[in-house]
């Protein structure tokens, strides 16, 4: 088997004292893609948010090793540029913030990361119109302020897009299908599909199995009360939509 | 309101004015309007921190420095130095003014134009006209502050703009104010006016700089008179130098239908007072008052706005941003008034600004008077860091903090830089600012 992509180690956190994660063990590996599945309040984001290393979002115990390195100890812009990319559940609307130019921005920290040249504007523009056709997103999108004003699926289709451009090695996608319609859902779905690699590897988080028809997942695990309390293979997720989570939670409730 | 009068010694202002007032030429109605400057000047003086509009704008320092109005243009200024004020790609027309008066060998007039006059006002007050005897001086009051007052005590020169109904005036203009280190003057009173028919159109820059470091003083006074349907944008840019002291106010009555934009861009001068006051006094008018501040050292800019909805229907949107570095002081105060009988009023303000240290402070006060009840009103004031969860957001795409820091606060300008239409006008504020930033974020 391949080296973990991300090795995660019985990982406790918490927000501001309050403890939510308990203890989470999960392994990825390149060319995988695991779904974490959950009710609400669960600590799905939160799990999100740690591995992005949000501020006030303190490990309080456990590992995690990703691509060999101590995930925890980097600040979130030095985790980004080693290729890890958080989704928003929420995209964060920055006024003032031309779309094209945040991306081109976060575009070229990731090549000063490797030592590579940064592109022109012009350049840009030619690498994001391939990406723009993956996603279905139209010109004036990027010309408007980061997510300002978008709508809830603008926002997601977004998120996804500003993916394909920053070609991450780990993709955690926090609810990106939760606020798309079914066509935006089958267009986000395609591209996350098409970006998919033997190198890369995805941690889809959603509330429904309709995700999963269209990215289908190595794994599936149900996080419940800061745990993973039971995974499975694809077929975990039907089993989910059809009897909800309170035969499994009955078994590990508080 | 109790504006309890002030002591008025006898100052070097009064002593000027009561002997300018008498010894100007100009025709009767003129002069009967700078005495009346002199007699509401001898009446309020200079404000003082008890007056409740200026508890946080100390204008002493103002009072303190020598008074030595211009009576003309004599400051030597070559073209060469107005390099830096110039707009990137201008091709509109030009009006400098020094020290307050009309220099026209450093301005480029527009091509004629039917209906459009763009010209300055002491060449119209010689060769007299109706207009302006009808319009001068009867909107922004004299009995306001003692500054007005002042100015218009002084009346000589300033910009004169006039659109007879229909006209569009083909280009925007740029009206531009330096002050200029001559041997004596230090003080300019440029007083504007610009009038717009019905249903016509202009966009006007008021773009006030200085010529080196020395302090001086601008007392400006601008009256807007827009007619009905007419469509008008006026950006105020001030960009003084840092010794200086600019008061200003700007006075736009807006008729029915109209559609005023209203930028002030305040970036200069070691004291800026803004007084913008927009009056609606037909339906249907549809305002916006659109301003940033960003200062730093211990520069104080103050800005006190009034949109007085004296009639129904009317809609006014006001968005103003402030950026404070080192030990400055910002004041926003801004008032909206809706009368009695202005039902449908829809007025929408907010006032954000962000603190880039912790001895810079902001007194944001919104202050509502409504006396309809079927009314839109809202407001909202913040004074804070940066958006926390933004940053964050920035930095999950590997943007380092400090460049997520200067994104933001760059981004937070743009806002309200964005709203100006005029495209080279952008241009250089973005260099401006930018600059500007840089230094406030560097310094902290
Ligand atoms: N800033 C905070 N301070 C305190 N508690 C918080 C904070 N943010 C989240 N929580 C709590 O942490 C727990 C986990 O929240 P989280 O957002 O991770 O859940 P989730 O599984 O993503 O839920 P959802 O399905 O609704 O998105 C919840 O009980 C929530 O109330
Ligand atoms: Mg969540």
């Amino acid at each position: 088997m391949s080296q973990p992509l991300i090795e995660i180690k019985n990982l406790s956190a918490g927000i501001n004292g309050k403890q939510i994660l308990k203890g989470i063990n999960l392994t990825v590996r390149p060319g995988e893609v695991h779904a974490i599945m959950g009710p609400n309040g669960s600590g799905k984001s939160t799990l999100g948010y740690v591995l992005a290393g949000r501020k006030g979002y303190d490990v309080t115990g456990g590992t995690v090793t990703y691509d060999g390195k101590d995930l925890i100890e980097l600040p979130p812009e030095d985790r980004a540029r080693e290729g890890l990319f958080l989704a928003f559940q929420y995209p964060v609307e920055i006024p003032g913030v031309n779309n094209t130019y945040f991306l081109r921005a976060a575009y070229n920290e990731l090549r000063k990361h490797r030592q590579q040249e940064e592109v022109d504007a012009v350049d840009f523009l030619a690498i994001v119109k391939e990406k723009m056709k993956l996603l279905d997103l139209p010109d004036s999108m990027m010309k408007r302020a980061v997510n300002e004003g978008f709508s809830g699926g603008e926002k997601k289709r977004n998120e996804i897009f500003q993916m394909a451009v920053l070609d991450p090695k780990l993709a955690v996608l926090d609810e990106t299908d939760s606020g798309l319609d079914i066509d935006a859902l089958r267009i986000v779905a395609e591209g996350v599909n098409k970006l998919k690699r033997p190198d890369n590897a995805a941690i889809v988080i959603t509330h429904y199995q309709r995700l999963l028809n269209y990215i289908v997942p190595d794994f599936v695990h149900v996080l419940f009360d800061g745990r993973l309390i039971k995974s499975g293979g694809k077929e975990l997720a039907l089993e989910l939509e059809e009897k909800g989570y309170d035969w499994l939670i009955g078994k590990n409730g508080k | 309101m109790t504006q309890t009068k002030p002591k008025s010694e006898p100052t070097p202002h009064l002593a000027a004015a009561e002997s300018f007032a008498a010894s100007a030429p100009g025709p009767e109605w003129l002069r009967t309007l700078r005495r009346n400057g002199v007699t509401h000047f001898t009446e309020l003086g200079f404000p003082t921190t008890k007056l409740e509009d200026w508890i946080y704008c100390n204008a002493a320092p103002v009072t303190k420095l020598a008074f030595k109005p211009a009576t003309c243009a004599d400051a030597a200024v070559t073209a060469a130095q107005l390099a830096p004020f110039a707009f990137p790609g201008w091709t509109g027309s030009r009006l400098v003014f020094v020290n307050g008066h009309f220099a026209p060998a450093l301005s480029t007039l527009p091509a004629p134009q039917k209906g459009v006059t763009i010209t300055n006002l002491a060449a119209v007050l010689a060769s007299g006209d109706a207009l302006i005897e009808a319009q001068l001086a009867h909107h922004a009051s004299v009995d306001g502050s003692g500054f007005s007052a002042l100015n218009t005590a002084f009346i000589t020169d300033g910009a004169f703009v006039a659109l007879a109904p229909n006209a569009v005036a083909a280009e925007p203009i740029h009206l531009l104010f330096i002050s200029a280190p001559g041997d004596t003057a230090n003080t300019a009173q440029p007083r504007n006016l610009i009038v717009a028919g019905a249903n016509s159109s202009a966009k006007i820059v008021e773009h006030y700089v200085s010529l080196g470091g020395a302090a001086h003083f601008t007392n400006a006074v601008t009256e807007i008179v827009v007619g009905e349907g007419a469509n008008i944008e006026h950006a105020k840019f001030q960009e003084e130098n840092l010794e200086a002291f600019h008061i200003a106010t700007v006075q736009a009555t807006l008729a029915r239908d109209s559609r005023f934009l209203s930028h002030s861009i305040s970036t200069g001068a070691r004291l800026a007072r803004h007084n913008i006051n927009l009056v609606m006094t037909g339906q249907g008018v549809d305002c916006v008052m659109n301003g940033l501040y960003a200062v730093g050292g211990k520069q104080l800019v103050d800005h006190h706005t009034i949109a007085d909805h004296a009639q129904p229907h009317c809609g006014s949107h006001e968005f103003y941003h402030g950026i404070l570095g080192g030990q400055s002081r910002g004041v926003f105060n801004g008032k909206i008034f809706v009368r009695k009988d202005a039902q449908k009023t829809d007025a929408k303000q907010t006032s954000r600004n962000l603190l880039l240290t912790d001895t810079a402070t902001v007194n944001s006060k919104p202050q509502l008077e409504i006396l309809a009840d079927d009314v839109k009103c809202t407001h909202g004031a913040t004074v804070g860091q940066l958006n926390d969860e933004a940053l964050f957001y920035c930095r999950t795409r590997g943007i380092a903090e400090v460049n997520a820091r200067r994104l933001l606060t760059h981004a937070f300008a743009s806002e309200i830089v964005n709203r100006i239409t005029v495209e080279p006008v952008r241009e250089h504020l973005e260099q401006v600012l930018w600059a500007r930033l840089e230094e406030l974020i560097e310094k902290k």
